[in-house]
């Protein structure tokens, strides 16, 4: 297969948010700001690289009828090494993304790939198809974090750019739901054309 | 008065899909029609109730005890896969009607990010076994609320003519944006 086009294609084409729509909780729950969306689609992007490298290494030792519960393990021993790491190392970021560093376990694009493409293809092009999808995956999050952040608060990265409080609602519960719906309803649009 | 507060806290101030971004696949799923929501609703009710009692004597009696608290993750969703793997075959075998009409949920539920969610929280706000069990109800009902109240509202958008971009998704997103906004009315009555 095509590498280049494999690695491009979570970008958009097969955009894990926008056009697949599996792991809509973390979405919603960590897009308050650009950095934090980001932050959590990094650790995404770490455990999807980490599982789909390993899951491609086993999948010709794993028996057929135990191979999901075989692939969650997997999952969830990355899981455990972000959330270690990011305990150690970025504690803020870890307080503020919370609960759903854990959850990235049940994060279905994770296992949506280790079932559809890792358990089928070589080591390489699982790699690069992690990677790809977790990339297209943080950058859709940058995208919903920002527009939340400049519409909500008024800043960009942190940096404010424009005096008082923006409107609040975008950064609470209806925002995250709103900014989604559109920015899919987006990508709809412009896939079509 | 402690449970009627965790009970009203946890369905309706912070509910569990509209303030706390958990289990928004089945949310958005499993909405097309009141029915299919119903049974999803208990289905999700039974699982979150077991799983709870269960992951919270895990997390007490093995791994406090055994001081490997970083197992949680693995240890916790392992448990609850083979617990609705366990419910699914029992289940089967005493009832099946009521197997006919879960059944098709229960696969489903593990990758549900609520029960895995309602677990952990359980054990970070330091509940015990019976508060933790009525918050795993609440929270439950509450995911069941707010499934139905969706479902409810979509039945009706079948008959409306919506733009292409927006059919489907992108439209439940924006419908449970402003069920959102309704349930932020919520915030304050409890602390």
């Amino acid at each position: 297969m095509n590498q280049l086009k494999n690695f491009t294609k979570g970008f958009l084409r097969e955009n894990p948010i926008l056009v697949l729509v599996l792991g809509t909780c973390p979405t919603l729950a960590t897009t308050t700001s650009s950095l934090n969306g980001m932050g959590m689609g990094i650790a995404t992007t770490f455990v999807l690289v980490g599982s789909n490298v390993v899951i491609s290494l086993l999948a010709n030792y794993i028996p057929d009828k135990v191979r999901i519960p075989a692939f969650i393990v997997v999952i969830a021993s990355f899981v455990t090494i972000v959330d270690l790491v990011m305990q150690a190392y970025v504690p803020d970021l870890y307080k503020t993304l919370g609960i759903f560093i854990p959850l990235i376990v049940v994060n279905c694009i994770v296992l949506g790939r280790a079932e559809a493409f890792a358990s089928k293809n070589t080591v390489l092009s699982s790699l690069i198809d992690g990677l790809g999808m977790g990339l297209g995956y943080t950058l859709a999050l940058g995208i919903l974090g920002a527009f939340r952040e400049i519409v909500g608060s008024g800043s960009i990265f942190g940096h404010k750019f424009f005096a008082g409080d923006g409107i609040l609602v975008f950064v609470l519960a209806p925002g995250a739901f709103w900014g989604l719906g559109y920015l899919i309803a987006l990508a709809n649009k412009i896939k079509k054309d | 008065m402690e449970y009627i507060l965790i009970v009203i806290s946890a369905i309706i101030v912070n509910n569990v899909v509209l303030a706390q971004f958990l289990g928004i696949c089945p949310f958005l799923g499993v909405s097309n029609k009141v029915g299919t929501a119903v049974g999803m609703a208990i289905a999700v009710t039974f699982v979150i109730v077991l799983a709870t009692m269960v992951t919270y004597l895990v997390q007490v009696y093995v791994l406090d005890k055994l001081g490997i608290g970083f197992m949680q993750t693995i240890t916790f969703i392992l448990v609850i896969a083979a617990l609705v793997q366990m419910v699914e075959i029992i289940l089967k075998k005493i009832s099946q009607p009521l197997y006919q009409a879960l059944g098709i949920f229960l696969p489903l539920i593990t990758t549900n990010c609520a029960v895995l969610g309602v677990a952990i929280l359980v054990i970070k706000k330091d509940y015990n076994l019976l508060e933790g069990v009525v918050y795993g109800g609440a929270t439950a009902i509450g995911f069941g609320l707010a499934l139905i109240i969706l479902a409810g509202i979509r039945e009706q958008l079948d008959l409306v003519d919506v733009p292409k971009g927006m059919k489907g998704v992108p439209l439940s997103l924006v419908i449970a944006g402003i069920l959102a906004l309704a349930f932020m009315g919520f915030t304050g009555i409890v602390k």
